[in-house]
């Protein structure tokens, strides 16, 4: 039986650039930052606190991937075609929109009432979908 | 090789990343300019405008466009307003005058002949036709429910049709930036 989601992951061009991002702006914390020699960094962020979840930023690039697919990739991912990334759940979508907007993050949908809840959307750096909601009360589908 | 950082059009410079390549720039500033048109697709919006919003002339704005996503900006913008249009037909009681006007046709003509040239039916067909659909986020239900532009749309029967139960409702969203 599957009883948990541990690691979710995006793909990144840059991961200082990533962490100046999901740090800087969003506002989760480094939950782990590896260098093992080489190419190699491991490197995952997560919502202050939150101890059983992270988002490995993965950096699109070889020895990981080919060259050529690395390319590709990144082509998929500054059209916009990388698919849904991440969810994020918040207490105050306004408020967390406001913030992100001020701090210069692409929003690309604004704060919507729906019946699940309050959410907006917006990219990362590389064009990646990130999605926030302030889930409706007693709303526990999601 | 970085390339310089892309901009937007205005307010606060967006946040994009200054390892793209040229290609990769051009792609993310396309993509700008289609969620543009994602957000603000009911207001007069149009090619020469979207263009200036990304710094280009408007020939320049369509063949980079089609050459990042394969169709026209105006075709794109269409496929957007119809979708929305589907979306109100399916899960609102909104008349179909009122519906093409919100989606930002200005005629009922055209709204009429480009709706049923994309899906293959009627506004009025449609709305007979199809139960409303809920309970995915809208950025999931905007993407999947757009009548597709690649071959698709005209299936007899199709992938949106009949799925009551299926993943797809998306609520106006609040446009503040035009």
């Amino acid at each position: 039986m599957i009883t948990s989601i541990n690691i979710s992951h995006v793909w990144v061009f840059d991961q200082d650039e990533a962490l100046e991002f999901y740090v800087g702006k969003l506002g989760l914390e480094v939950s782990a930052d590896m260098e093992f020699g080489g190419a190699m960094r491991w490197l995952t962020v997560r919502p202050k606190g939150m101890t059983d979840r992270e988002i490995l930023l993965e950096k699109v690039a070889p020895p990981s991937v080919d060259p050529a697919s690395a390319e590709k990739i990144r082509d998929v991912i500054t059209k916009g075609a990388s698919g849904f990334a991440v969810g994020f759940v918040t207490t105050d979508a306004a408020a967390l929109h406001a913030e992100l907007k001020a701090k210069g993050v692409e929003v690309t949908e604004e704060p919507t009432k729906q019946f699940y809840g309050t959410d907006f959307a917006v990219r990362d750096p590389f064009g990646n979908r990130l999605r926030f909601v302030e889930p409706a009360t007693g709303y526990v589908g999601r | 090789m970085p390339t310089s950082r892309v901009t937007a059009a205005r307010g606060a410079p967006a946040v994009t990343s200054h390892d793209l390549t040229p290609t990769e720039a051009r792609n993310r500033l396309m993509l700008r300019a289609r969620d543009i048109m994602d957000r603000s697709f009911g207001r007069g919006l149009d090619t020469p405008s979207l263009g200036a919003r990304v710094g280009m002339s408007e020939a320049h704005f369509i063949r980079t466009f089609k050459e990042v996503f394969g169709e026209t900006p105006h075709r794109y913008l269409q496929r957007r307003r119809v979708e929305r249009a589907m979306y109100l037909l399916r899960e609102t009681e909104t008349s179909v005058t009122d519906v093409c006007l919100d989606v930002g046709f200005n005629s009922l003509g055209t709204f009429s002949r480009t709706f049923k040239e994309i899906t293959g039916i009627s506004p009025t067909a449609f709305r007979q036709r199809h139960q409303p659909v809920r309970a995915v986020p809208t950025c999931f239900a905007m993407a999947w429910a757009r009548p597709s532009s690649f071959g698709e749309a005209r299936l007899a029967s199709p992938p949106y049709s009949g799925a009551s139960a299926a993943p797809g409702g998306a609520a106006e969203a609040k446009e503040d930036d035009a």
